[in-house]
C-alpha cells in the first residue's frame, strides 16, 4: 500500500532527451506509460492531439488544427490569438504506419522545411518515442536553431564580416 | 508542423528575447572592437591561442595594459580566458556553441512540457480503453 501511495504521490516521469545527432539532424527521445496504438492516436486525431500540443504553461493558442492522416494527406495548424495576424504550420504527410511510423513534411518555410519522423516503439505495456527532424542542410537547421532567428546568424554574418574587414585593416596598417 | 520547431509565441518570445541579447552583445562587441589593439588581440588569437605575456610582448604593453584589452573583448564574449598554473592562456571566444546549446536547453523544454500533457491523454485513453472494455464484458 505504501509502494502504491509513493507511485501515486510521485508518478514516475520519463525523461526528454534531445539530441544533435549530426549537422542536420535532432531527434527527440521519450518513453510514456501505455500502448503504442494510445501514443499513435493521440499524434493523429486532432481533439487529442489538440490537448497536448499546446501546452498551458507556454501560453500558447491553437486556433484550428486539420490532420488528414493518410499517405499524401495534408495537415495544417493555426495558431494566434489575434485572428488578422495568424501563425500557420503545414504539410503533407509522406508515411503513415498505423501505431509504428508517421513521417511528414514541414512546409510552410519554402523548401528548407525538415521532414519529421516519428516511431513508436512499444515494449511492455510502454512506448518509446524517437521523434526526428531531418534539415536539408545544416544551414537550414541552423537557421531554425541556433539562428533561433535568422536574424541572428544574419547579425553574426554581418559581425563576421566586420571582423574579417577589421581583421585585413589591422593588417595592412 | 515542427516546421520551425518552436510556437509562434514561444518563437516571439525567444526571438525578442535573442535579439534583445544579441543587441547588447553586439554593442560590447563593438565597443569592444572600438579599439585597434583589441582588434589586433583578436587577429593573433584567431592565428593561435595566447598567453597574456605573449600579447603583451607582441602589442609593447605592460601586462596590466593587456589585460584590461583582454578583459574588454572576455566581456564582449569574444575571448576567454583560462589560468593554468601560473600562465593565463587566451583563446576567440565559443559563444556561438553556448548559444546552440542554450537553444537546444529551449526546445528541450517546449516538448517535455508537450510530453507531459501527452502522459495525461494517454493516461485518460487508458483508462477510456479499461471502462470500455469492463462495459463490453458486462
Amino acid at each position: 500500500m505504501d509502494a502504491r501511495r509513493e507511485s501515486e504521490a510521485t508518478p514516475m516521469k520519463n525523461r526528454t532527451i534531445v539530441e544533435r545527432k549530426s549537422e542536420r539532424e535532432i531527434v527527440v527521445t521519450r518513453t510514456f506509460n501505455g500502448p503504442a496504438r494510445i501514443v499513435f492516436e493521440a499524434w493523429t486525431k486532432p481533439e487529442l492531439f489538440k490537448q497536448w500540443w499546446t501546452p498551458k504553461s507556454m501560453g500558447m493558442f491553437l486556433r484550428s488544427c486539420e490532420m488528414d492522416v493518410r499517405v499524401g494527406g495534408k495537415y495544417r495548424l493555426v495558431f494566434g490569438h489575434d485572428a488578422s495576424k495568424p501563425d500557420e504550420f503545414f504539410g503533407r504527410y509522406i508515411e503513415v504506419t498505423p501505431y509504428s511510423r508517421l513521417v511528414w513534411t514541414n512546409d510552410e518555410g519554402g523548401d528548407g522545411g525538415p521532414v519529421t519522423t516519428v516511431t513508436f516503439e512499444e515494449k511492455g505495456g510502454k512506448t518509446l518515442l524517437v521523434m526526428r527532424e531531418l534539415y536539408p542542410s545544416k544551414e537550414a537547421l541552423d537557421a531554425a536553431g541556433t539562428g533561433a532567428a535568422d536574424a541572428m546568424s544574419e547579425t553574426f554574418e554581418q559581425l563576421d564580416e566586420l571582423l574579417v574587414a577589421l581583421g585585413a585593416s589591422v593588417g595592412r596598417s | 508542423m515542427l516546421g520551425f520547431p518552436l510556437h509562434p509565441p514561444i518563437r516571439v518570445y525567444i526571438l525578442n528575447h535573442m535579439v534583445q541579447y544579441t543587441r547588447i552583445r553586439l554593442d560590447a562587441s563593438f565597443a569592444a572592437l572600438s579599439d585597434a589593439t583589441r582588434r589586433g588581440v583578436l587577429e593573433q588569437l584567431g592565428r593561435s591561442d595566447a598567453s597574456i605575456t605573449d600579447l603583451a610582448e607582441k602589442f609593447h604593453m605592460t601586462l596590466t595594459g593587456i589585460k584590461k584589452h583582454v578583459g574588454v573583448l572576455e566581456a564582449a564574449g569574444l575571448v576567454t580566458t583560462e589560468k593554468v598554473g601560473r600562465v593565463r592562456t587566451c583563446k576567440l571566444g565559443r559563444r556561438r556553441l553556448e548559444e546552440e546549446t542554450a537553444w537546444l536547453e529551449r526546445y528541450r523544454q517546449l516538448w517535455e512540457s508537450r510530453f507531459d500533457e501527452l502522459d495525461k491523454v494517454v493516461e485518460q485513453l487508458k483508462r477510456k480503453e479499461k471502462s470500455d472494455g469492463r462495459k463490453k464484458r458486462e
